[in-house]
């Protein structure tokens, strides 16, 4: 068949076709319209096949291959309904995930955690340290933000109520911010990961191991205990995260390294948007409850014991049994 | 009907067809050649065969480009953020608390809503004509857009995108880390094409058998001629002049005779 004759024969289809297609980009196709789409747009594919073979101009073949291209686009898309698949997330693929991952979240634990405690420790046992990893004034802004003759407590002593709302973004801005550096810095075959939990572990169980020794202990724990079962569990995960990157890069096992990084970038970047949301929750404990000064300290402590058995139940039970909500 | 002696034959559409499709670079690589002695052109073209049998080529997009775009949006993005901050500062407190939202939305999420909602364009890409797709040439869905996005942290180590620039000039569909951990690619959109007419001439049948690259070389000769000087198409023209056994003066119309045939009646 000569060029022209099948061009004209078949012109009236691919012009339906692409405004169909156009509907579709815009989003204003109507449901009736689209029930022949996967026949025309595999009828369009043969056309582009047989133009090809029979050696037509590139002028008939390159229009074929773009219409083929976006239809391509539009048949096969992902499509899943996205508050069905949060709340799904939520209640039983987070916890799951991070139960299927317990080698790298065990590791990142341990090494955010350790180097908290091992480091508090020895600030407090010879606190001269502390100034080995921050500097005098620094040291000095964090005791006077913990002095417990202040009324309010946080980042800043002397701010007053209306500035909860203040530190919510600062906090959201902040730790998500390490958060995400934590993880992606664990492209580098794990390394930045490493970096980031443990030179955080260090620097926070410096200042706590500090304010301790100096006396500002109950204003310092009372403050962080709730808010920090969900923030240094988050960041323990976002290291947990890119610790998978890493570990995909060093040992990609009978996969290529493309492959496996690819493999493992899917389930990290789930446990990102799981530490994402930890770290929301952080953040609003943080600014509205950890800085109100009335509650006495063994309410304090109370709950921020009752969070963080609620994040050890969450992460260890949530999701277990088969007929979890999907 | 006499035939040339098929070697000169041969070696004259041989030369004909390496010539011509300097002009043509994307000739052969839309029909895949049959017996075809040409190397593959060196192009950066990515083929994405379609459960349908047929390959979509797409062409990666290189590091100026993308740089490019990347700029724009980081322009873009400090103006909004500028505007956003002499707005929100009339608000007082709870301006600066809505303001460091908004810087963290706008420095973490801007190309993700951008990429997932916009067929994945950030406006710097669209003023560049690129696009993110995902390695099967399908558009990008949130979790790839997250993951490209976040890694973009560990492109730009140790400064101003340092490894993201080695990875992305070292890859032959130029991927930055990111991209590479995604499974994305960013290509150019593709432009409708202007289709020229064929020039005049009276129908011809070719008079021996061609194959098939030959007669796209052909068809190609003669619908690129606008573009081409005259002094030019007589310089193509004259290397077949020999084979179809006319005078060198008239094997472009020869040539775009037999382009018609190809075509067939309209």
């Amino acid at each position: 068949m000569k060029q022209s004759l099948f061009e004209s024969r078949h012109q009236p289809e691919w012009q339906r076709f692409s405004q169909l297609l156009e509907q579709l980009e815009r989003r204003q196709a109507k449901a009736e319209d689209c029930l022949s789409f996967p026949q025309d747009y595999r009828r369009l594919c043969q056309h582009l096949a047989l133009a090809q073979e029979r050696g037509y101009s590139s002028y008939l073949i390159d229009p074929l291959q773009q219409l083929a291209l976006r239809g391509h686009q539009q048949l096969y898309r992902q499509r899943t309904p996205m508050s069905a698949k949060v709340l799904g997330f939520v209640l039983a693929g987070f916890p799951r995930l991070v139960r299927e991952q317990w080698r790298f979240v065990l590791a990142a634990g341990l090494l955010f955690f350790g180097s908290l405690l091992g480091f508090g420790l020895l600030v407090y046992l010879f606190p001269d340290l502390v100034y080995s990893l921050i500097s005098p004034e620094q040291v000095g802004a964090m005791q006077s933000m913990y002095d417990p003759d202040s009324s309010r407590l946080g980042r800043d002593a002397a701010r007053a109520s209306s500035e909860d709302w203040v530190m919510f973004g600062y906090y959201i801005m902040n730790n998500i911010g390490i958060a995400f550096q934590t993880f992606a810095s664990g492209l580098l075959f794990g390394l930045g990961s490493v970096f980031f939990l443990f030179f955080n572990g260090l620097m926070i169980g410096a200042i706590a191991g500090h304010l301790t020794q100096i006396g500002s202990g109950q204003t310092f724990w009372s403050f962080v205990i709730g808010h920090g079962a969900f923030e240094l569990t988050a960041i323990a995960l976002a290291g947990a995260a890119g610790l998978q990157l890493g570990w995909a890069l060093i040992a990609p096992g009978r996969l290529p390294r493309g492959e496996a990084l690819l493999q493992a970038s899917r389930k990290s970047v789930q446990l990102v948007c799981g530490v994402m949301l930890f770290l929301l929750i952080a953040a609003f404990i943080e600014a509205y409850w950890s800085s109100l000064t009335w509650p006495a300290p063994w309410i304090k402590y109370l709950v921020g014991a009752a969070l963080w058995a609620l994040v050890a139940l969450y992460l260890i039970f949530a999701g277990r049994t088969a007929h979890a909500p999907e | 009907m006499s035939f040339a002696p098929p070697t000169l034959l041969a070696s004259a559409l041989d030369f004909f067809l390496n010539q011509a499709s300097h002009q043509l670079p994307m000739l052969e690589t839309t029909a895949p050649p049959r017996k075809a002695p040409l190397h593959p052109p060196l192009d950066t073209r990515y083929q994405v065969e379609t459960p349908e049998g047929i390959d979509l080529p797409l062409r990666p997009a290189g590091l100026m480009s993308r740089a490019m775009a990347f700029a724009i949006d980081l322009g873009f993005r400090g103006a909004i953020l500028g505007v956003l901050f002499v707005a929100l500062a009339f608000l007082g407190k709870l301006g600066m608390g809505l303001g460091s939202l908004l810087l963290f939305l706008i420095s973490w999420w801007y190309m993700v809503l951008f990429e997932v909602l916009n067929q994945g364009r950030s406006p710097g890409k669209m003023l560049m004509g690129l696009r993110v797709v995902q390695d099967d040439g399908t558009p990008i869905g949130w979790g790839p857009s997250l993951t490209r996005n976040l890694l973009r942290f560990a492109d730009m180590l140790p400064f101003g995108y340092f490894l993201g620039a080695i990875s992305c000039l070292q890859h032959p569909t130029f991927k930055r880390l990111g991209d590479l951990a995604a499974g994305t690619l960013v290509i150019y959109r593709e432009r409708t094409l202007e289709r020229p007419a064929l020039p005049e001439a009276e129908p011809k049948r070719a008079p021996f058998a061609l194959k098939l690259d030959e007669q796209r070389a052909i068809l190609g000769f003669a619908e690129r001629q606008s573009q081409l000087s005259a002094e030019r198409i007589e310089e193509l023209a004259a290397i077949l002049a020999q084979p179809l056994q006319v005078p060198i003066t008239q094997a472009k119309a020869e040539l775009n005779g037999i382009a018609r045939g190809f075509l067939g009646p309209t």
